[in-house]
């Protein structure tokens, strides 16, 4: 290493004059400090005469190599193996690549402590993740030591490693006030979606847990059998179809309903608009779940109001199995509509009553000195107003609806069944469906798969939506 | 609630005068006045009605769905007793107001203080750590939830209420951050400058100035974080498992899909107690929560 270093010395040093002498070292091509600390971290602050620079960055290589030898087994003085011998990186990459090579096994002297692949890919993941951290760090030690030695030869000023310190804490603060939510963030949400990255390529399932088992990679068979193997590839089907259904007609009919009521409590034919606003604010206020699980009691086909009412009614000569009648699974469809919409309605009266109100009546006066009837007023005033506004609002309303848990769990479990559904029925959405699929079924890599999947067509609507709005001009 | 205004003066004074523009416009006026009144009448009792259901039989003598009406003959407290003798009802509200407060506190301190330094610092990796946190942002939470459960399975950390609330404070975080950023973005930048001149540091300029005027953003996230764990179903059912640990919407579901129990009065009587603080909450506080939501969907 030293060797490059000294026999490049000379030719540069000559052409220029050195400057404060005693401080910067001679005259380097700009590159090579920078080599020095890719080899070594901190050896090129050394050779520009940066000690205290050349000694922090020289910590975390250090420190790397002594946390790895810590807790690895490196003195065993036996053959060495990534998985007996290796230590935090080591075995952690080595985990992570292989996940585990020795199942759980019943010997003479009991059970042998085999690898939990699961585990291992996580320790994997932050090890993973520990390495990317320290290659930032590396690759900003090189570029700091062949850039102070590019300016220190352009002839600009010596900066002691205390003057950069200084400069550096000035900047750091952002970093440091932004630590505690970022740890939090890669651990409870960064780490876990890499992680469930990878569990789709695996077999991690019912049939395959760890610890009685081993986890091996199966690289897209996964996919492969949702999107290939009849009976899976018929009910994602299904499910994706019904699931688009739902979320356009649930957005379509919460936001006409909310801005037809919101026109009319901006009439001044009304009378006390405000009373009126408070109801119809009710189902926007009271918590989905009660809400919903309240419906699911009122539809119930045994004992439920509706069904009895109907019944008493002469409406109909049996009770309705509203959400549980495998033959008529569009009721079912039909009834958890009318529920999402007496649930949303009243968010989107909330919000255009809120644009009505800001309309200047000036614009009202002057279609009505043009001969504009109310109509006419509503289809060239109102709307486009209201739309500019809400816009957003209800492509987020989508989002929402696409995956609305809440509604569909709590009122039909996706029920009526439906035989032609692998673990699903006729009212599940992707969401409902996927989480059946982890919770109930345990078949955690075709969850991880279906993740990825509403996680890629949430993401393409939210990223087209983004693009309208300023946010990413803002960045 | 209001009366249907009867303006129907228009019609003798219209056979009068001969049928002017003026008066069939008036009676065309009362017509809708009234149509009007007729459509939001309805449309209150079918809002209205599913909740006086809902409280009717949390009074109502106990016992099972059939016997559920709005307007119980023996009104009788006896449910709410229940609730909180026979089931472990005061316990799990207990835990989601421990999970509600932790969440609350956790997130309004982070995301302020994200948000201002996003909105006021500019540094190193800002635009990336930006894109980032909108990337995340679209990441359903349920997805990472399912990731969450499966790494606390294998490690043993499930069970835990403090899990819970920092997986649920994370969750958000990169929403709220996006919010707290963009509302810090419009405040004035010429009284931090000032103070920065007068010599205060950065955090006492934050705390001492940016925070206040914060104000209406963090009540919005206050009020936004504070009841989410309440309503909250898949965190709480993935990362929960011990009844002792249950929030109040895992047990109320519990309770109403329960074959065996045939006490609907008391799942009631829960779902109103649930409902209620909430429910008045939400309308005090209408007006924060409207523009909160409006100021999200601008900046994305």
């Amino acid at each position: 290493m030293s060797t490059t270093e000294t026999s490049e010395l000379p030719a540069p040093a000559q052409s220029r004059p050195p400057r404060a002498p005693g401080r910067a070292g001679p005259g380097l091509p700009a590159p090579v400090p920078g080599l020095a600390s890719a080899l070594v971290w901190g050896a090129g602050q050394l050779l520009n005469r940066q000690a205290g620079k050349s000694a922090f960055f020289l910590t975390f290589f250090a420190g790397a190599v002594v946390w790895e030898i810590a807790t690895g087994n490196y003195y065993a003085g036996m053959e060495f193996t990534p998985r007996s011998n290796g230590g935090f990186f080591i075995r952690g990459l080595w985990g992570l690549f292989t996940l585990g090579t020795q199942p759980r096994e019943m010997t003479l002297t009991g059970l042998t402590e085999g690898d939990n692949s699961i585990v291992l890919m996580a320790n994997g993941l932050i090890a993973l993740l520990t390495l990317a951290l320290l290659a930032i760090i590396w690759i900003w030690s090189i570029r700091d030591a062949a850039r102070y030695r590019a300016a220190l030869n352009a002839g600009g000023p010596t900066e002691t490693s205390g003057d950069y310190f200084k400069r550096l804490w000035e900047s750091a603060f952002a970093f440091i006030a932004l630590s505690p939510g970022l740890v939090l963030l890669v651990f409870m949400s960064v780490l876990p979606v890499l992680f469930g990255i990878l569990v789709a390529f695996t077999d991690y399932s019912r049939d395959n847990l760890p610890p009685r088992n081993l986890v091996s990679w199966v690289g897209f068979e996964n996919f492969a059998t949702i999107f290939a193997v009849p009976s899976w590839a018929a009910t994602f089907g299904g499910i994706l179809g019904w699931t688009v259904v739902w979320a356009v007609i649930a957005t379509i009919t919460t936001y006409a309903a909310g801005l037809l009521i919101a026109v009319m409590l901006a009439s001044k034919r009304v009378r006390f608009p405000r009373v009126w606003r408070s109801v119809f604010l009710l189902p926007w206020a009271v918590p989905a779940i009660v809400s919903a699980l309240v419906f699911r009691s009122m539809f119930n086909g045994q004992f439920g109001p509706v069904s009895q009412w109907l019944v008493d009614m002469g409406i109909t000569d049996e009770r309705v199995y509203w959400f549980t009648d495998p033959t008529n699974p569009n009721l079912a469809r039909a009834i958890a509509l009318l529920v999402n919409l007496w649930l949303g309605f009243p968010f989107f009266m909330a919000l255009v009553g809120g644009v009505l109100a800001n309309i200047p009546e000036s614009y009202y006066d002057a279609a009505r000195i043009d001969g504009a009837g109310p109509l006419q007023q509503f289809r060239y005033i109102t709307l486009p107003i209201v739309q500019r506004t809400v816009t957003p609002l209800i492509i987020l309303s989508f989002v929402h609806n696409f995956n609305n848990f809440g509604v569909i769990y709590f009122l039909t479990e996706g029920g009526p069944d439906n035989v032609d559904y692998r673990f699903a029925g006729s009212t599940d959405l992707l969401v409902t469906w996927l989480f059946k699929l982890t919770l109930d079924n345990r078949l955690y890599n075709i969850g991880a798969v279906m993740s990825l999947v509403i996680f890629m067509i949430v993401g393409v609507i939210s990223v087209v939506n983004l693009n309208r709005t300023k946010a990413i001009r803002e960045l | 609630m209001a009366a249907i205004p009867a303006k129907t003066g228009g019609r003798p004074s219209a056979a009068r005068r001969g049928q002017s523009i003026e008066s069939r416009q008036r009676v065309r006026d009362g017509a809708t006045g009234a149509l009007m009144h007729l459509v939001l009448l309805i449309v209150a009792v079918i809002v209205i009605y599913p909740l006086v259901w809902v409280v009717g039989s949390s009074f109502g003598p106990g016992g099972g769905l059939a016997n559920a009406t709005p307007i119980p003959e023996n009104a009788t407290f006896d449910n709410y007793v229940h609730l909180f003798t026979r089931t472990s009802y005061g316990r799990w509200y207990l835990n989601s107001l421990y999970v509600a407060t932790i969440n609350m506190a956790g997130s309004v301190a982070l995301s302020a203080l994200c948000g201002w330094v996003f909105a006021r610092i500019r540094f190193r990796g800002r635009k990336a750590s930006m894109l980032g946190i909108l990337i995340l942002q679209m990441f359903p939470s349920f997805l990472t939830a399912i990731a969450v459960y499966m790494l606390f399975l294998n490690f043993g950390l499930l069970d835990s209420l403090t899990g819970l609330a920092l997986v649920s404070i994370a969750a958000a975080l990169p929403y709220n951050t996006w919010l707290m950023k963009g509302y810090t973005d419009n405040l004035p930048a010429s009284l931090d400058e000032a103070a920065a001149l007068d010599g205060a540091g950065r955090l006492t300029i934050f705390r001492k100035i940016v925070l206040p005027l914060m104000r209406p953003m963090l009540t919005f996230v206050a009020i936004t974080s504070f009841t989410a764990p309440w309503m909250d179903f898949i965190l709480p059912r993935l990362l929960l498992q011990s009844n002792s640990k249950q929030t109040v919407a895992l047990g109320l579901f519990q309770m109403i899909t329960d074959q065996y129990s045939n006490d609907f009065t008391t799942f009631a009587a829960g779902a109103v107690a649930l409902a209620l603080p909430i429910t008045i909450l939400y309308i005090v506080l209408q007006r924060h929560l409207v523009t909160g939501a409006m100021a999200g969907a601008e900046k994305g």
